[in-house]
């Protein structure tokens, strides 16, 4: 993955807008965090394989950035996303790292089905 | 069939590295046999690596190659893979995952299993695994149950359980050990970064000394 480059982001999502896209989105903060700091809250969600089409999709922020997906019925939104790719399969691929490169978010469209 | 058969059932590539390494570097040089069943292919990991050099879609493959190589430079001949995903075990059919234990157990008849102990190991993935294979146990006569030897580390597990069972020196093992560990770079290269920097207490009596709870079956 490399660095997120807004306007290069901005023009990938132009190009999947008004098509249905299969979604991954997760947020974690790992499953040992309450264990290794007592008073934090292991706190995540994922989704995987929604099927969404959006109408409006935009890129916003200095860095680390958010993205928001606004569909007919309603909105993806993720934040702290700092690195990206579109990997061979032409799937937008976005992390959000922390400090020590562990992945804190992620937001992936593709045309096709993620693998389970 | 070889002696001794030894069964090790985790869910995440890596969990046989930092607790039983030594342990089955161990029961491999006196001879006996191990098969290890993992569940999953640790794909919901939060390390990608130091560089970051994973991404989500990656990672499976990438931890599937390390727990390759980990098997490898453990000696285990049967490394066997569940096909599910990190982070779901406990919503699975535990019944159903237990009789899929049940029929490992059957085939290689293990003298000992080697998992973690349900309710104690942290992670949900780890106490739905070990509660699954403690009902794959439960379902057997008896006289036919092999040891189960569990790895817990929640807060307040010797309070509660008392101090382990079974402590197993595998100081021998140290360097082999260590190597294991870092097999599983994706995971564990800021772990070997500090390792090597700076001495740890914690992490080098684990990497001489590992620790068991009997379970009551």
């Amino acid at each position: 993955m490399k660095a997120i480059n807004p306007a290069h982001v901005q023009a990938e999502l132009d190009q999947l807008r008004g098509e249905p896209v299969y979604v991954h989105l997760e947020t974690t903060n790992g499953a040992y965090a309450s264990h290794r700091e007592k008073g934090t809250l292991s706190a995540g969600a994922f989704i995987r394989n929604v099927q969404l089409t959006f109408e409006i999709g935009k890129i916003a922020g200095n860095g680390p950035y958010r993205i928001g997906l606004e569909t007919d019925i309603g909105w993806l939104y993720a934040e702290g996303l700092t690195d990206w790719e579109k990997d061979e399969e032409n799937r937008l691929l976005f992390a959000g790292h922390d400090h020590e490169g562990r992945l804190a978010a992620a937001l992936e469209l593709s045309r096709s089905p993620f693998p389970k | 069939m070889s002696k001794k058969p030894l069964l090790v059932i985790f869910p995440h590539p890596d969990d046989e590295a930092f607790g039983v390494a030594g342990t089955i570097l161990k029961h491999i040089e006196s001879g006996g046999s191990v098969t290890y069943v993992c569940l999953t292919l640790g794909e919901m990991g939060r390390n990608m690596g130091r560089p970051v050099m994973a991404n989500r879609e990656t990672l499976p493959d990438i931890r599937r190659r390390e727990l390759d190589r980990a098997a490898e430079l453990l000696g285990i001949q049967d490394l066997r893979r569940f096909g599910m995903r990190d982070k779901t075990i406990e919503f699975t059919d535990l019944d159903a995952l237990a009789s899929r234990f049940g029929d490992v157990i059957q085939e290689i008849a293990p003298e000992r299993i080697i998992t973690f102990y349900p309710g104690y190991a942290v992670h949900p993935d780890h106490d739905a695994t070990g509660d699954a294979v403690i009902r794959a146990v439960r379902a057997l006569p008896e006289e036919k149950r092999p040891d189960v030897h569990t790895i817990a580390f929640a807060d307040g597990t010797e309070e509660d359980l008392g101090a382990p069972d079974v402590l197993t020196d595998v100081s021998a093992y140290r360097d082999a050990k260590l190597q294991i560990i870092e097999a599983h770079a994706s995971q564990t290269a800021g772990l070997i970064e500090a390792v090597k920097s700076r001495h740890d207490t914690e992490m080098e009596e684990m990497l001489v000394t590992e620790r068991f709870w009997r379970y009551p079956v």
